[in-house]
């Protein structure tokens, strides 16, 4: 099946930031660099010949052999138009992970970023409230759904109950919350640590 | 910094010695700068509801700012649910997957089978028989009518109506038995399979949906006559809890979220899977976006499917006794009769037991049109049996993720017709 005409006019536009692209079970996936993914996505949103005005979803895969990069999706859509691209870069997993937030573009960018940032650990620079969304604030086992992450955690079932014996239950409010609610002197200490250094969640 | 706490005098409630009012300890402090203007007004108050609490339909915890009765803003947390069914898909050939789908939008279970079913399909490229895509409409359309009953019925209880509840469970409890009678289950239903199904409907099931057909729509039009003109029920949900057509599209909104914003997008009609251009049925489009166009919109869809059913049924006559599996040995079961007798059944059921069916190298995305919006399932495939990755849209999740929009400056009984109306499911959400 033929590649979407998208492909053609993004290399028109932007040349050397597209990589490649293929065409797999009649969907066209197209790479870029991650340093332009930003400006190709908006690009994608409001060029009248493109008006990919809905983000179905963004994702990230890895691999199982370890040597290939990370790799984030985002799955774009066009109602009018009614056509489909899938546009992915591809990160090295032995840097940090970070790429541009579409947050600006799209506000429903905000829960899909959280949930690629809490599995796998892909920071989002520009997202307002990267924290993570699916596990608990503290947790600190790394990103489930890395191919490193063992099915059943890197804790053992005992370790495992003894952080949630240990866990403080009245430290159920985010940070942010806290911070609204003026009940930051009841915070414990660590937290208050993390809070005065400007942080928002997440493990390092 | 002075501290907010003050003593509660159990004899003269009202003024303590300073003069100040008296209040229930708190044991939260107020910063110096906001220590003066300490009366009632003055502080925004922080609750919490859920993650038990009946009206968050769910493990949903809200952490709601409050202004008097005024919200300033909402907090969603999820994740109490969370069960790793996109890692442990990873583990699992592309049939036992299906077990989980069930488990995730667990209203419309059969609609997840469906669709995990054709996501693989589209992956591996293969092209189902007629009689098995007819039944595949008859899964998900009874699904989306069972969804939305089970949400018709829980909005009204939080909006205080209990009759229209009794009346609609009676109905999902008949399609439940339908279900029941095809799949042996309720909920874990399990029904799709690659290249077919589990097991054709059985004997009898015709007629009971012919009935169904023929009387679900009396209860729809006495349910219609107890919410769609009712001062309440108006008062409630009309001009509450508003999205634009723009601004739900870019919050990714999906189903009968979206257009009950007025965006003509529906994907049975946009992108038909399983031959859904082929029937005769309307898409209902809102106008204002509020929670009773979502009402409306979520109404008149079941309308639609009792009309997408009862086309369904006039072909499956047609298509009596024709296959419901594609005859290919590699991804279907031979009768266990012949895997017993011949040596070549044999050997295809051994490798599909132990092996898996395998998938060519490449990557599918697939969404179908679920009753909560547009469930996606993405598969990538590295040529083993079991995927490298299988990525869930979920449209609950999604969908949830506007809640806090929706809530700005809204009162707090709103907070709860407004979270009914976005027809969340727990299970799909954390996954």
């Amino acid at each position: 099946m033929a590649a979407s005409p998208s492909v053609a006019a993004l290399q028109a536009r932007f040349a050397d930031a597209i990589l490649r692209h293929e065409v797999s079970c009649g969907d066209t996936i197209v790479y870029v660099t991650p340093a332009r993914v930003h400006e190709i996505l908006a690009w994608l949103r409001d060029d009248a010949g493109q008006l990919f005005d809905y983000l179905t979803d963004i994702t990230a895969v890895e691999y199982r052999d370890m040597e290939r990069p990370l790799e984030v999706v985002w799955q774009l859509r066009s109602l009018s138009r009614k056509a489909d691209l899938r546009l992915k870069v591809e990160l090295d997993t032995a840097a940090p992970l970070v790429i541009d937030s579409v947050f600006d573009l799209w506000k429903g960018a905000d829960w899909l970023e959280r949930e690629v940032f809490d599995m796998f650990g892909v920071s989002f620079t520009g997202h307002p409230d990267l924290r993570r969304i699916l596990m608990w604030e503290t947790y600190s086992e790394g990103f489930p759904l890395r191919k490193d992450f063992p099915l059943r955690g890197h804790f053992s079932r005992a370790e495992q109950t003894r952080q949630a014996l240990n866990a403080n239950p009245e430290a159920n409010y985010s940070l942010e919350e806290l911070s609204i609610a003026e009940a930051y002197s009841e915070l414990p200490a660590d937290m208050k640590e993390r809070l005065n250094q400007g942080e928002r969640g997440g493990v390092k | 910094m002075s501290t907010r706490t003050l003593e509660m005098s159990l004899s003269t409630p009202g003024l303590d010695a300073q003069g100040q009012p008296s209040r229930v300890p708190l044991g939260v402090r107020l910063p110096e700068h906001r220590a003066d203007q300490d009366d009632m007004g003055s502080e925004h108050m922080l609750i919490n509801i859920g993650p038990q609490h009946p009206a968050t339909h769910g493990v949903l915890r809200l952490v709601v700012e409050l202004d008097g009765e005024t919200v300033v803003r909402v907090v969603p947390h999820i994740g109490y649910l969370h069960s790793g069914f996109e890692k442990l898909g990873e583990y699992r050939h592309y049939n036992q997957i299906v077990p989980l789908t069930d488990r995730t939008d667990y209203l419309s279970p059969m609609a997840n089978n469906v669709c995990l079913a054709l996501a693989a399909e589209k992956l591996m490229g293969i092209e189902t028989t007629e009689r098995c895509t007819v039944l595949r409409v008859v899964a998900c359309e009874i699904s989306r009518i069972i969804s939305h009953l089970v949400w018709l019925g829980t909005t009204g209880i939080d909006l205080g109506a209990f009759t229209p509840f009794l009346w609609l469970f009676y109905q999902r409890e008949r399609l439940y038995n339908l279900q029941e009678s095809w799949t042996g289950a309720r909920l874990t239903t399990s029904m799709a399979r690659i290249g077919g199904l589990m097991a054709d409907i059985p004997e009898g099931f015709e007629a009971g949906l012919r009935d169904f057909c023929r009387t679900f729509p009396k209860t729809l039009n006495e349910t219609d006559s107890m919410f769609t003109r009712n001062a309440i029920w108006c008062g409630r949900t009309q001009g509450v809890g508003v999205i634009s057509g723009p601004d739900a599209i870019n919050y990714s909104l999906s189903g009968p979220m979206l257009r009950a914003s007025g965006v003509d997008y529906d994907v049975r009609k946009d992108r038909p899977y399983l031959g859904y251009d082929s029937y005769d049925f309307d898409v209902p489009i809102g106008e204002h976006g509020d929670i009773y166009d979502r009402y409306r919109v979520r109404l008149e869809e079941m309308y639609q499917s009792v009309r997408i059913l009862e086309q369904a049924l006039d072909r499956l006559e047609k298509l009596k006794g024709a296959p419901i599996n594609v005859a290919d040995p590699r991804v279907i079961l031979p009768p266990k009769s012949r895997a017993m007798s011949d040596m070549e059944a044999m050997i295809y059921h051994f490798k599909q037991v132990m092996e898996g069916v395998k998938a060519p190298v490449g990557e599918a995305y697939l969404g179908v049109e679920n009753p909560k919006g547009e469930l996606g399932y993405y598969f990538v495939s590295d040529g083993t049996a079991k995927p490298v990755r299988w990525r869930i849209r979920p449209p609950s999740f999604i969908n949830l993720a506007c809640l806090p929009k929706l809530c700005e400056g809204v009162l707090l009984s709103d907070v709860i017709a407004i979270n009914a109306s976005i027809d969340i499911v727990m299970g799909e959400i954390d996954r």
